[in-house]
């Protein structure tokens, strides 16, 4: 216990602890207090929206931190991350569709979209889908596998640079017709929606709904961690000289397609896990998440905050979609000029993201 | 959506139109209206010259039955007369003035029968209320009525309409026309609709010729009319009780299988061709500027998009100052189309892709930007809503196969556009010095620096072609599928796919990627379903570069591994 222990403490220096633990702070005790316990007339109270938002953005940040661990590090820009974040938004959405039971607008203890289809019982492969056991594994498994069957096939005939990126995309765009195929069994078009509760709580109550945020913060503190474990240890290291010189880490002796098909299953895992939480939380889950535009997007998190630095990505994916939210309201008409400038300005003039900037600036 | 099944550009089964609708299902008439027809048949002389007063007049009834047991007797009549007046029928200008029925057209009254001018006040006119079933009946009635036209070209079209939609109560006429009718194509037209009027027929003899002469016809909806025979009722009884006309029916369907089956196969080659060379106009300058410069143009799509917009705006300026010539809009917007994307193209190289070489994977992410920006400049310049661009006249219409397969004019002066192009980028790659310069950077540009080739004026002039010929590619888009401001998004992953299965920098391997992928899929669509389709071609691009990562066509040696 002791060595896993010391090794844990030593991810991070003093201030980078600090840090973390003021974060931490902010998400278990000061929002929960501002939402929960001030009253609504307070100028301090927190509304569901702003809850929602942070708990959205915390979501996006554990993507980022995924598409940090493989681009950042390891120099694989995947144009897919969208799919696994979606698949594992499906297998959470599939348990929250047994959850409405018979409360649906058919009253069936099918979900709405099956009577409508007119089927007689679930297909086979929503067995097992009401226990909550088999969804958290699902959760983990789905996006899992098939990051492992796509990776193994592509490191394994050495798909690199923009063919490896093209040929994500292709996929993520494959899944996105086949969700939206109303005959696939998931809703088609509209997805899941209109959950009614989360492990017999209602999702209406704030306290599910602040409970699930606090779950949330907790998650995305584990994968900062184990992130950060990761590119810290030995592996890391390997990752990186995959990078920046694939065939001399090869030359070296080192097989460079385990390590990246590794780090490639890892950085699925969690999105699937950011999926998963991020569909109780805004309430619905459809093939648009799969878009290649929304993978694409997460990509530019990372690269706004800094690559290779995982806080960055952190960073990037809390300046983006906290713009986003903002123009989206303000301004939705020149959301589109901005997020398609700032594609251009961050890969042209900030190279190494704001991270980078900053480091400049105050070294 | 993205043409690797073919659903972006046109609904599945675009190349597969009907010639008609599908065969209505009649409801069967009352013994009365037969009783009725025959009635008038008898009695009434054929081409009579006034209209039977009695049946306009029950055009107004209120029952929606009465009204289409009237116009069956209108129809039986075989009176040219009575189309106007079916027309004005399904325009809601018939209506009823004390009780007299009467036409209205502009304001102007007249009488239904005769003719004659009525000074009626508008408020006391009284619509005749016509619904979508009676409207369906007026078709058929106004088709069986132009059979009798003393024009060929009617009476050829009427016949067509009524080969594949024919109801019992057309039968007398039918007959008529057929034993009138000189012209063999109409008459074998007129043998069908009879043969699929007949098939309904008491007698089992009269129902056994029936489905002969439809097993020797060339009517699409033979085959559909004849399997609903050898169907089986609830009760487990044929819909055919004689089984000797079951027998025939399957003969015949056999005999239409063969005979249908090699226009069939030519309509699926000749839809993956098109979808082929439409890939083709899409991916072929992406081919080369990724060969060229080893970067990925996101924005690539949006090029074709551009394209597609120059070729409305050419419309619109066409219509506004040239109207006499608008059908020749298309040929002034292939090189405004080339043009305009070309200089967006050479601007975006020479601001911001430049800046960016040897990074491919931000080239990526900034092309994406780009392209962001673009599709929401056109959307506010143009509005989110599709914009409508026409075919020439000369362009619509198809080339008929047979067995109900049309090959639409617009596909196939598309193929031969994409050919076109083709040929001119093989000459500028082959037989010009720009073009050596190109192909020199591709395979060493390290090498080609050195011999004196400007390479950075290689690049933006490569890039502007490259954006010019997806601008080519726009004009084709536009006249086969929907231009709206998000186009070129659902080419891109296509394109990307073409250029990856071809390989980099080859004219070739990308011409038999585009074929390839286009054929593929339109023999894979029938089984699966177009989505799956399209979901199986990428499983099957992804096994693919397994094998040659690099494309059908690799560069071999030493500039293999750049």
């Amino acid at each position: 216990m002791a060595p896993v222990l010391s090794s844990i403490i030593q991810l991070y220096g003093r201030r980078g602890w600090l840090w973390l633990a003021v974060f931490a702070t902010v998400i278990f005790v000061v929002i929960p207090v501002l939402r929960m316990v001030v009253p609504s007339e307070n100028p301090l109270y927190l509304s569901d929206y702003y809850v929602l938002l942070i708990g959205k953005i915390m979501c996006y940040g554990m993507v980022a931190l995924a598409m940090d661990l493989i681009w950042g590090y390891a120099g694989i820009l995947s144009l897919g991350h969208g799919l696994f974040f979606a698949l594992g938004g499906y297998a959470m959405g599939m348990y929250l569709m047994r959850e409405i039971g018979n409360e649906g607008q058919y009253r069936s203890f099918l979900p709405d979209f099956m009577v409508f289809l007119d089927w007689k019982d679930f297909p086979w492969y929503w067995a097992g889908t009401e226990y909550f056991s088999l969804a958290v594994l699902k959760i983990l498994l789905v996006p899992g596998l098939l990051a492992f069957a796509f990776g193994w096939f592509a490191f394994r005939s050495r798909i690199k640079g923009v063919y490896f990126s093209i040929i994500t995309q292709a996929l993520t765009f494959a899944f996105m017709l086949l969700f939206f195929r109303n005959n696939t069994g998931f809703g088609g078009n509209n997805g899941f929606t209109d959950f009614k509760r989360i492990l017999g709580f209602s999702l209406a109550h704030p306290g599910t709904r602040v409970s699930v945020f606090v779950v949330t913060g907790m998650f995305l503190i584990l994968t900062l961690l184990l992130c950060r474990y990761v590119v810290t240890s030995k592996f890391g290291r390997v990752l990186a000289a995959i990078r920046d010189a694939e065939s001399r880490t090869m030359f070296s002796g080192y097989n460079t397609r385990d390590y990246k098909l590794f780090v490639w299953t890892l950085s699925a895992v969690l999105c699937g896990i950011a999926g998963a939480l991020y569909v109780p939380q805004v309430g619905i889950i459809n093939p648009s998440e799969m878009s290649p535009a929304n993978s694409i997007e997460i990509a530019i998190w990372v690269a706004v905050g800094g690559r290779g630095t995982l806080v960055g990505a952190l960073a990037g994916a809390g300046i983006v979609n906290g713009a986003k939210s903002y123009f989206t309201m303000a301004w939705p008409d020149f959301w589109s000029y901005f997020l398609g400038a700032l594609f251009v300005v961050v890969t042209v003039f900030l190279p190494q993201g704001v991270m980078g900037w900053i480091r400049s600036e105050t070294k | 959506m993205l043409p690797i099944a073919g659903g972006a550009d046109a609904p599945p089964g675009f190349l597969f139109q009907p010639s008609s609708h599908s065969a209505r299902v009649h409801n069967t008439t009352c013994w009365e209206s037969i009783l009725l027809v025959l009635f008038y048949i008898v009695v009434m002389p054929p081409a009579a010259h006034a209209l039977d007063a009695a049946a306009v007049k029950q055009l107004a009834a209120e029952d929606g039955e009465a009204k289409i047991e009237a116009i069956n007797k209108l129809v039986a009549t075989g009176d040219i007369a009575a189309i106007p007046l079916f027309k004005a029928m399904q325009e809601d200008a018939l209506q009823v003035f004390n009780g007299r029925v009467v036409i209205v057209t502009d304001g102007v009254v007249k009488d239904a029968v005769t003719g004659a001018p009525i000074a009626a006040p508008p408020d006391k006119l009284e619509a005749v209320v016509v619904n979508n079933r009676i409207r369906g009946a007026l078709d058929g009635a106004i088709a069986a009525l132009r059979l009798v036209s003393p024009k060929r070209d009617e009476r050829l079209t009427a016949a067509k309409a009524v080969a594949n939609d024919a109801s019992e109560e057309m039968l007398p006429l039918v007959k008529r026309a057929y034993e009138k009718e000189s012209d063999a194509e109409v008459k074998a037209l007129l043998a069908q609709a009879r043969a699929v009027i007949e098939i309904k027929s008491k007698d089992p003899a009269v129902r056994r010729s029936a489905v002969k002469l439809l097993g020797e016809s060339n009517n699409p909806q033979a085959k559909q009319i004849l399997g609903a025979l050898l169907q089986q009722n609830s009760d487990g009884s044929f819909v055919e009780a004689d089984a000797g006309v079951r027998a025939e029916a399957q003969k015949a369907i056999t005999a239409l299988d063969q005979r249908f089956i090699l226009p069939q196969i030519l309509g699926m080659l000749f839809s993956g061709l098109s979808l082929g060379s439409v890939l083709l106009l899409a991916a072929l300058g992406l081919a080369i500027t990724f060969g060229l410069m080893g970067i990925i143009n996101m924005a690539h799509g949006e090029m074709l998009m551009l394209g597609a917009y120059t070729t409305y705006v050419m419309q619109t300026l066409f219509r506004a100052y040239l109207p006499n010539s608008v059908d020749w809009y298309l040929v002034a917007a292939v090189p405004m189309a080339f043009i305009v994307p070309g200089l967006v193209g050479i601007a975006l190289e020479r601001s911001v892709i430049r800046f960016l070489y040897g990074r491919p994977l931000e080239t990526l992410l900034t092309t994406w930007g780009i392209s962001l920006i673009l599709i929401q400049f056109v959307r506010m310049v143009f509005g989110a809503q599709n914009v409508e661009v026409a075919n020439p006249v000369w362009m619509s219409g198809g080339f008929d196969l047979g067995g109900d397969v049309v090959l639409p004019y617009n596909r196939i002066v598309i193929i031969f556009f994409a050919a076109f192009v083709v040929f001119l980028v093989w000459l500028f790659l082959s037989r010009t010095r720009l073009g050596l310069y190109v192909r020199a950077v591709t395979q060493n540009r390290n090498m080609a620096d050195c011999m004196g080739i400007p390479t950075p004026r290689v690049d933006w002039l490569t890039f502007g072609l490259g954006s010019g010929i997806a601008g080519l590619g726009g004009v084709a888009l536009s006249q086969i599928g929907n231009v709206g401001p998000d186009l070129g998004q659902s080419y891109i992953v296509d394109s990307f796919m073409v250029v990856v299965l071809g390989g980099v920098g080859q004219l070739a391997g990308t011409i038999i990627a585009a074929m390839g992928l286009g054929e593929i899929n339109k023999f894979l669509e029938p089984f699966t379903g177009a989505v799956l389709g399209k979901i199986f071609v990428l499983i099957i691009i992804i096994l693919f570069i397994q094998k040659r990562p690099q494309g059908m066509f690799a560069l071999k040696g030493r500039t293999a591994e750049a």
